[in-house]
This record gives structure tokens, C-alpha cells and sequence, in this order.
């Protein structure tokens, strides 16, 4: 295990000096270079897992373990996030009051766009998620905002990913420096140690993906958002990206930031485009 | 081991953690063993050390696979010192490390850090 362990660590040494030669320190804005980010990042996890496909990472927990991956075989069988699939649907089929329908807010009538998700808004200067969209949707149409976490809003992005499922994640950074910057700090976010345990996201999901944290295998951070949102069972429901964020925070005496905060939009933008070309699979459904 | 020696961080207060460590020799056996039972307590107690997250220890349930299994340690670490500052913060030792640092953020107390250490030499 030390043997092992030491092996494990020394890769990940590797791969951070690997992503810090492609991404000096940002100095100017010009000099950050998201495309050769992702290109680093994705070799990181091919390297560490050369039998998965790409395509395997999406499925989180399960792509890292055989009998893990045989119970969500069985699970898919009867996947408990099918009433929130059926909810969703018929959500976003309802009008609203004013008989508009969520179908008016999106290109493509909302079908299908899973992956342009989240974008950077050039008007608006910020990166918009869909959970975000969904809830602005609602407001411009006089409806009330969900809440971010589960329920409705899990409803609904489970059967947008749904109508995506096999279409790869297709992340934009346009051309403004704003983007970059928002890039930029999602990275930064992901990467800092924070909190009494003095945990980074990266801490679990880069340096420790597959080990068991107790019971749980920690997720690999290349495709850990194609998968949502997901069913837990220890929710005994469903979750959304912002759900799984606060989460993780609070569960390593972190401070979590409100759902939709600038951070967290920032750091799922940067975990998307760093996934870009795997596929979305979501709803997802977890131990 | 990618752990340099040279940074092996000494217990940030040398004095009072070399008194501890005297006292307990001195104190003899049984209240050595007192302290290691309490120091099991603590290392397996989820508000506290919580060791088992990451780690196997003989007589722990549910143990999670991210650091090395806790055996033979009292062969691998004899100056116990050296117990103390993994403990304390082991980040300081090992950067890279994802070990939380006990010590240096008032995770555990001192004298908690040191019943843990007492448990970890009977392994
Ligand atoms: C100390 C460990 C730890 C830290 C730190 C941590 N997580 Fe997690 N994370 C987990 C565990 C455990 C799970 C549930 C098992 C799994 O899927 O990995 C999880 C799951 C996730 C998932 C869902 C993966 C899936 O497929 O089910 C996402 C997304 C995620 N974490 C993002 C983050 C982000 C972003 C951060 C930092 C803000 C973070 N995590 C910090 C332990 C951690
Ligand atoms: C989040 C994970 C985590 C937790 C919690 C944790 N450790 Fe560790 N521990 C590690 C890792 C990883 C190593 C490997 C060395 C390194 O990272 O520098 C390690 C190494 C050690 C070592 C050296 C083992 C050897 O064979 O060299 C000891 C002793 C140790 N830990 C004791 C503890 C104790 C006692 C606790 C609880 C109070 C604890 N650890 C909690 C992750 C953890």
C-alpha cells in the first residue's frame, strides 16, 4: 500500500508539474491557456486509469471499481431517478401562467443543449449555468425561482441531460478576457485548501480518485459533471450539481458558499470545459 | 518516499511535547495503557481523528483506503517524536500530502495528539 501509495503520489507530483508548465501563473491574461489545461488534465486521468475508455469516466464512482460498476449495471435496470425524469418532463411540457413554457427560453427548444452547459454570457460578463437559466426562465416568465439544491430543479435539468445523454460536453471560452478570468478562478477555487481539514476539491478528486473514503470511492474529477444530477441513496432523493458542491463543503467542515455563488458557477464551468469531448450521462444514480 | 527528512517538521512546542513524552515514560505502564485506550477512542471517533476515513487500523470498522494501513508503526517510527509531528502536520513534512493537519489547526489538543500517539505505538 505505502509502495503503492508513494507511486500514486508521485504521478500526481507529475501531473501538477505537467499542469503548471502549461499554465504558468497568470501574469496577464493572455498567458492562460484553457485549452492546454484540459489537454493536461484529461492525460492526468488517462495515465492513472490506462484500461478506462474516455467515454467510462462519466459514470463517477462506478467507472473506478469492477463490482461497483456491476451494482450500477443492475441499478439502471430500474433507475431510481426515473419519477424525477417523469416530473421533469411534464414540467417542462406545462405552461407557464402566461402560457409561455421553459421550451421559449432555450435554443433548440431546450432539447439537446445539456452540453453548451454552463456558458460565459459576453453581455452579462458571467458564466451561466442551466440550473441558473432555468430559475431566470421562470422569473422573466412571472413564475417564482426553485430552489437550487433538488426537488423541481433536479426534475428539470434531469430531463434536459436526459434529451443530451451521449452528446459531448461542448464548453465555449469566448474571447473576452472575462472568461478567462472566470476560468481562471474556478481552477483556483478547485485547487485551494480550505477549511479545518485543509482539504482542496482536488485533494479527493484529483489525488485520491478510486481510494475509499470510509465506504465511498471518490469520483475521478474528469467527468464528474456529466453525470448530473443524481439520485443518492443517502439523499434518499435527488441532487443538483449546487446540491453536490454544498455538499462536499460542508461534509470536510468547509464553509459552503450559496448555491449559484460567482465560485461555484466558476468551478463548474472550469470542470465542464475540463471535460469537454467526454459525454453527458446524466441523471446519474449513486450508492 | 517523496517525504524529504530534512523538512520533518519538529512538534511546535519541542519543550512542552518532550515533557509530555517524559512524563508518560515515567508514569509507567499503566497509565501508559489508560492513555493508549483513549487515544484509540479519539483516533476512531468521527468528531476527532476520524483516522479510519482514510486509514486500516487493527480493530476499526469501515475503513477507507486513501493513506497507508496504520501497522507495525512503533518499527517504522521508534522516536515517537517523530509520531507527533506526522499527527501535528504532516503537510509540512509531505506538501503534497492530503493528511489533515491535526495539530496546527486545533483539530485534536496537544495532550490528544499525544493519547493518539500512545495508541499508535501498540500497533
Ligand atoms: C474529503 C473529500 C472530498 C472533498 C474535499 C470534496 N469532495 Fe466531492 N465527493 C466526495 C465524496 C465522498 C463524494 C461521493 C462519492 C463520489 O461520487 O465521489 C463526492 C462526490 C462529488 C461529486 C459527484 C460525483 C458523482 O459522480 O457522483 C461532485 C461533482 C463533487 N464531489 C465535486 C466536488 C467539488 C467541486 C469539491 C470542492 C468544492 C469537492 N467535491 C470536494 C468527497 C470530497
Ligand atoms: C484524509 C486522509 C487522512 C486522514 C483523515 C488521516 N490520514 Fe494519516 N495519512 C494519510 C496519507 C495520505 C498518508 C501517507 C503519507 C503522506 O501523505 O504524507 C498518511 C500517513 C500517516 C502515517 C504514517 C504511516 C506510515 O506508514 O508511514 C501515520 C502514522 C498516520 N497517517 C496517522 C494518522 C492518524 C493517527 C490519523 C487520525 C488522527 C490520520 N492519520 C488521519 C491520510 C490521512
Amino acid at each position: 500500500m505505502t509502495q503503492r501509495f508513494t507511486i500514486l503520489l508521485g504521478s500526481v507530483v507529475a501531473a501538477f508539474a505537467a499542469l503548471v508548465a502549461f499554465s504558468p501563473r497568470v501574469v496577464a491574461a493572455d498567458k492562460v491557456d484553457p485549452a492546454a489545461d484540459a489537454k493536461a488534465f484529461q492525460n492526468f486521468f488517462f495515465q492513472k486509469f490506462p484500461r478506462l475508455k474516455p467515454e467510462e469516466f462519466v459514470n463517477g464512482p462506478y467507472s473506478m471499481n469492477e463490482d461497483l460498476k456491476r451494482q450500477w449495471q443492475e441499478k439502471e435496470e430500474f433507475p431510481p431517478y426515473e419519477f424525477a425524469l417523469d416530473a421533469g418532463k411534464e414540467m417542462f411540457a406545462t405552461p407557464f401562467k402566461n402560457g409561455k413554457t421553459y421550451a421559449d427560453c432555450f435554443p433548440n427548444g431546450g432539447i439537446g443543449i445539456r452540453q453548451n452547459y454552463p456558458y460565459f454570457d459576453t453581455k452579462e460578463g458571467k458564466v451561466i449555468t442551466l440550473e441558473l437559466a432555468l430559475n431566470r426562465c421562470r422569473e422573466a416568465n412571472g413564475e417564482a425561482p426553485y430552489s437550487y439544491v433538488k426537488d423541481e430543479m433536479a426534475s428539470l435539468t434531469a430531463y434536459m441531460a436526459f434529451t443530451s445523454r451521449g452528446k459531448p460536453f461542448d464548453i465555449k471560452i469566448p474571447d473576452d478576457p472575462r472568461a478567462l478570468e472566470a476560468f481562471e478562478n474556478g481552477k483556483r477555487y478547485f485547487y485551494t485548501r480550505r477549511g479545518q481539514m485543509n482539504f482542496s476539491c482536488a485533494s479527493c478528486h484529483v489525488q485520491s480518485p478510486g481510494e475509499r473514503i470510509r465506504a465511498e470511492i471518490l469520483a475521478p474529477a474528469l467527468g464528474i459533471l456529466n453525470a448530473m444530477p443524481i439520485y443518492r441513496s443517502e439523499w434518499s432523493g435527488m441532487g443538483t450539481t449546487s446540491r453536490r458542491f454544498v455538499t462536499c463543503n460542508s461534509q470536510t467542515r468547509a464553509v459552503p458558499l450559496e448555491p449559484q455563488s460567482d465560485e461555484y458557477r466558476d468551478v463548474e464551468y472550469y470542470l465542464s470545459y475540463v471535460s469537454n469531448g467526454l459525454p453527458i450521462s446524466g441523471p446519474g444514480a449513486r450508492p | 518516499m517523496l517525504r524529504n527528512d530534512a523538512l520533518t517538521a519538529f512538534p511546535r512546542k519541542p519543550a512542552l511535547a518532550a515533557a509530555l513524552a517524559l512524563l508518560a515514560g515515567l508514569l509507567g505502564s499503566p497509565a501508559h495503557a489508560q492513555s493508549a485506550a483513549d487515544g484509540q477512542k479519539l483516533a476512531f471517533d468521527r468528531g476527532k481523528g476520524n483516522c479510519l476515513t482514510c486509514h486500516v487500523i487493527k480493530g476499526g470498522d469501515l475503513p477507507g483506503s486513501i493513506g497507508p494501513e496504520l501497522k507495525d508503526i512503533k518499527a517504522k517510527y521508534p522516536d515517537r517524536n517523530e509520531l507527533v509531528a506526522i499527527v501535528s502536520d504532516e503537510p509540512k513534512r509531505n506538501p503534497q500530502s492530503v493528511m489533515p493537519p491535526f495539530g496546527r489547526n486545533r483539530i485534536l489538543t496537544e495532550q490528544e495528539i499525544n493519547a493518539i500517539v500512545d495508541f499508535l505505538q501498540t500497533l
